[in-house]
């Protein structure tokens, strides 16, 4: 498949990366070593909520080895003040108590010191050498415990942020939200069937493959240099700049290759403490986490508790829709419940509707942003109570979807309304697809859902250079966590006119390139591709400069068509066609080094749709469920890598497929975290799965030059529902609280054995 | 403690080392010989990320010891490419988007080779179940196993 439009854009051409990351050069966040440097440990709470009454060091830095030992103290206080960190903010107060716990240790695994020393061995003996003296504090894990008014309160100063009438006195709910359209009573006293359902869904980590890992080296003069694997290094440097009180133009940060994030990696946890150990100890600090690490003490996505009514005359309008998220923040406020909220009806054309969210802290890691943060778990409520309303109603769950289906001018709950957006021909393509076409195979089911988002824009720069023979260089500022050097460099290709071997995609240093926002929202090859586009058509406007001083004609003169500049016609004089090399060969001559530049703040990121389709069987016995055949269709906009575009859709349907299944954070009564594994806590491996078939459909993006939607989002929301239904109707049962493990199935077939539809 | 002396051959290469007698193969081959294409993901061999071979076997290196390293023949990732020239498998993955974020490649790679030597025919859910100890969480494997298989067609075609 190609796009006909585009000479580049639509093929499939090997990833600029490719030998390094197929032969184990590809450098990540862990293979970074500086001469003479330490191996810093963090010490980590093993109480979900305890006061912090004294931490005494001295043994720790009295054993040989040990270069430095820091703890909250080596940190300054920060200002009640709210900052974006990819599509989640966060307080800067809490930033720095997460890094290192200051009054308490709000969870298992809260760092409250952190040595450096010449060997990891060492580091951790020092780690058994430091004592803490804890008041262990009545916990709380579930967010509806949390929320009753006689929970143990995480936080004194946290009152009610929207509360009506407002809070008095401090909670663990940190905001209420709310979303209102149309009158939903006056709606529901048309509808002819009423649904009504409460669904609870479980943290689930990001589950990226590489563990956090951070090298930092500070100098004496106040210089501080950084390798770490991260989503944004910009943010990994804003971050350190506001914990650690330097300037930004002080901390040059190198973003490492990056062994996935799906939003985890974008915020910060060791690369503050390796700095202060490096500022300490004077010598570079590398820092790893464990997997063990990594699971109590990054991340994770939240779990949350949604309550669904949705109200359809007997044709199956919708004619009013209700919606409340009780959503887990972690041990600070911040969970994405604000876009659980706005997408839990966004697909759907619906005059009424009211939606309410609530932000609530427990004693859990602080949540971070995890593919379309908050989306999945509104969907899996929604997606869900549309499937009983199909089922009740008798309809096919594709056409109950096109008969409510958003489209351009629909009004969203939460105020916009969509310019061009392809609801409606994902829904057709999900229909139209091979898999939807074959009829369900004996002893199967099959589930459909819909997902929503937004894709972001935001801060972009970039630039192009051009070397001395010609060929060009483009400079970017995004980890390329799935193939994004890629399609920057196609759309470079493609805009430059030239082929795409002669474009070099490179990914700079925080001091190398203007800002970037996080490589995150689904917005690199969108935004970060509309810089790469205007640097190139920046570089085009120079180019096309330096030949008119060769012709002695107005720049207005020359055009640049097929990678050279000509002469725009007969009338500007007649001249050979100059190449970029023959432009090159000549630059010293006409104006010096040749290089063009954007930056821009970008508006209009196109939102996408999924529909998702999934054929499963369910094992009358073990519960156990497997995943026969499975089709998920995207609007992508335009596809400019087909392959990772393809990829997005694949990985993220699969992640959701785990979310549906198997993963879950699993807490005993004492508040700690039981599966802080990969064998505990279960992702799905290539023995669990089906073949994932795609359909792209491109329905493009009227405010990019070549149409790009973000794409690596949307995946994950339809999946959960989409194997929720299918079990619903392989099983006669509509189960509500996820995963559907094992266990839970079993349990509830055995509680009703005769509804076994599929056997 | 003592150190002890290991001879190996790694990737063809007569090698020699010092390591702690608690110390990994892993943490030898990556923090000692600087071979750090094999990764850890998890120390416990549940990911798979740091596959390597050892006497022709295909093992996590996170759960072998160094010492165990002793007169063994030992192939990872960085022994893969012949020359410059690409092996199949690494060429087809990158041909095919068979990767995104790459952290688990290496010991896919690893993983699939060691599959297509013991059975250089094998079936989708063959491949699925070899490689079901190797943890993707990008691509949803898909890429990965009709890469794998593309590839074991081309290498029984040009026998």
């Amino acid at each position: 498949m190609s796009n006909p439009k585009y000479k580049w854009i639509g093929t499939r051409p090997d990833r600029p990366d490719g030998a390094d990351k197929v032969t184990g050069r590809a450098r990540f966040g862990a293979d970074f070593s500086l001469p003479g440097q330490l191996i810093g440990k963090v010490l980590r709470s093993p109480h979900p909520h305890a006061i912090i009454k004294s931490i005494d060091t001295s043994k720790a830095e009295a054993l040989s080895g040990v270069k430095a030992v820091v703890t909250a103290k080596d940190f300054p206080e920060q200002a009640n003040l709210i900052v974006p960190t990819g599509e989640m903010q966060v307080n800067l107060r809490d930033i720095t108590r997460n890094i290192m716990a200051r009054e308490k240790a709000l969870y298992e695994g809260h760092p409250v010191a952190a040595v450096a020393a010449v060997s990891e061995a060492v580091a951790k003996e020092a780690l058994a050498l430091i004592k803490v003296d804890y008041k262990v504090l009545p916990h709380v894990i579930d967010v509806a415990d949390a929320m009753k008014p006689d929970a143990p309160v995480l936080h004194e100063h946290l009152m009610t942020e929207g509360a009506n009438p407002p809070a008095t006195k401090a909670s663990n709910i940190a905001k209420r939200i709310e979303f209102n359209k149309g009158d939903t009573k006056a709606g529901f006293a048309q509808a002819e069937v009423v649904i009504e359902r409460d669904y609870s869904t479980q943290a689930v980590h990001q589950g990226y493959i590489e563990p956090h890992a951070a090298l930092a080296t500070a100098a004496e003069d106040g210089q501080v240099q950084v390798w770490s694997t991260t989503q944004g290094h910009f943010q990994v440097r804003g971050f350190c700049a506001k914990l650690l009180n330097i300037d930004t133009s002080q901390i040059r940060v190198t973003p490492t290759e990056i062994g996935g994030g799906f939003g985890g990696k974008t915020v910060v946890y060791l690369e503050p403490l390796a700095i202060r150990l490096s500022q300490k100890s004077g010598k570079p600090v590398k820092m790893t986490m464990t997997r063990e690490e990594v699971f109590r003490a990054s991340g994770p996505a939240p779990g949350g508790n949604v309550k669904v009514k949705i109200g359809a005359t007997k044709d199956g309008r919708i004619v009013a829709a209700e919606c409340t998220v009780e959503m887990q923040a972690g041990a600070f406020p911040g969970s994405p419940v604000g876009p659980a909220c706005m997408c839990s009806y966004a697909c759907y054309d619906i005059d009424n509707v009211h939606i309410v969210g609530f932000d609530v802290v427990s004693n859990r890691p602080k949540v971070a942003a995890y593919r379309a943060p908050g989306a999945p778990i509104s969907a899996w409520a929604v997606e869900s109570t549309i499937d009983m309303l199909a089922q009740r109603l008798n309809m096919d769950p594709i056409d109950l979807r096109l008969k409510n289906a958003a489209k351009q001018g629909t009004k969203t709950a939460y105020g916009v309304t969509f310019g061009r957006i392809g609801m409606v021909e994902t829904l057709e393509a999900a229909k139209n697809s091979p898999h939807y076409k074959t009829p369900v195979k004996p002893g199967y089911a099959r589930g459909v859902a819909a997902g929503f988002w937004f894709n972001v824009g935001a801060d972009s720069s970039a630039a192009a250079h051009v070397g001395e023979d010609g060929s060009v260089t483009v400079i970017s500022g995004n980890p390329d966590i799935g193939g994004s050097r890629a399609s920057l460099a196609l759309m470079a290709a493609e805009e430059l006119g030239v082929d795409y071997s002669k474009v070099r995609p490179v990914i700079a240093d925080t001091a190398s390139i203007g800002f970037n926002f996080v490589t995150g929202g689904s917005r690199v090859t969108f935004a970060t591709g509309l810089a790469v586009v205007n640097s190139v058509r920046d570089l085009i406007r120079e180019l096309k400069v330096r030949a008119a001083k060769i012709w002695n004609v107005d720049p207005e003169g020359v055009i640049w068509e097929n990678g050279m500049a000509k002469p725009a016609g007969s009338n500007v004089g007649e001249f050979e066609p100059l190449s970029i090399a023959a432009l090159a060969a000549q630059a010293g001559k006409t104006g010096g080094p040749i290089n063009g530049h954007a930056q821009l703040n970008v508006t209009g990121a196109g939102p996408g749709f999924g529909v998702h389709v999934c054929d499963l069987k369910v094992d009358g016995d073990t519960g156990v469920v497997t995943v026969g055949r499975y089709t998920a269709a995207q609007d992508v906009g335009t596809a400019i890598h087909p392959s990772y575009v393809e990829g997005q859709l694949q990985g993220g349907a699969v992640q959701g497929i785990g979310w549906a299944l198997n993963e879950e954070y699993i807490y005993n009564a004492k508040g700690l975290l039981q599966n802080p594994g990969f064998l505990d806590y279960r992702m799905p491996v290539a023995s669990d799965l089906p073949r994932i078939e795609t359909v792209l459909v491109e329905v493009p993006n009227p405010t990019h030059p070549y149409g790009v939607r973000g794409v690596g989002e949307v995946p994950i929301i339809p999946p959960v529902a989409a194997v929720g239904n299918a079990v619903a109707r392989a099983t006669g049962i509509r189960m509500v609280d996820l995963p559907l493990s094992p266990p839970k199935i079993s349990e509830a077939l055995d509680a009703a054995p005769h509804k076994m539809a599929a056997e | 403690m003592a150190k002890i002396h290991v001879n190996t051959t790694i990737n063809g290469a007569p090698t020699e080392f010092l390591c702690d007698a608690n110390q990994t193969l892993l943490d030898v081959l990556r923090d000692t010989l600087g071979l750090t294409g094999s990764k850890e993901g998890c120390g416990s061999g549940d990911c798979g990320a740091c596959s390597v071979t050892v006497n022709g076997r295909l093992v996590c290196s996170c759960l072998v010891l160094g010492a165990e390293a002793q007169g063994a023949k030992i192939e990872t990732i960085e022994g893969m490419a012949d020359g410059d020239k690409l092996h199949p498998l690494q060429k087809k993955f990158v041909e095919m988007a068979a990767l995104q974020c790459g952290i688990c490649t290496p010991g896919f790679l690893v993983a699939s080779r060691a599959l297509l030597a013991k059975n250089p025919n094998p079936t989708e859910t063959e491949v699925r179940y070899w490689l079901a100890g190797n943890l993707c969480r990008c691509t949803g494997y898909d890429k990965i196993i009709t890469a794998v298989l593309d590839v074991a067609a081309e290498m029984r075609a040009a026998k």
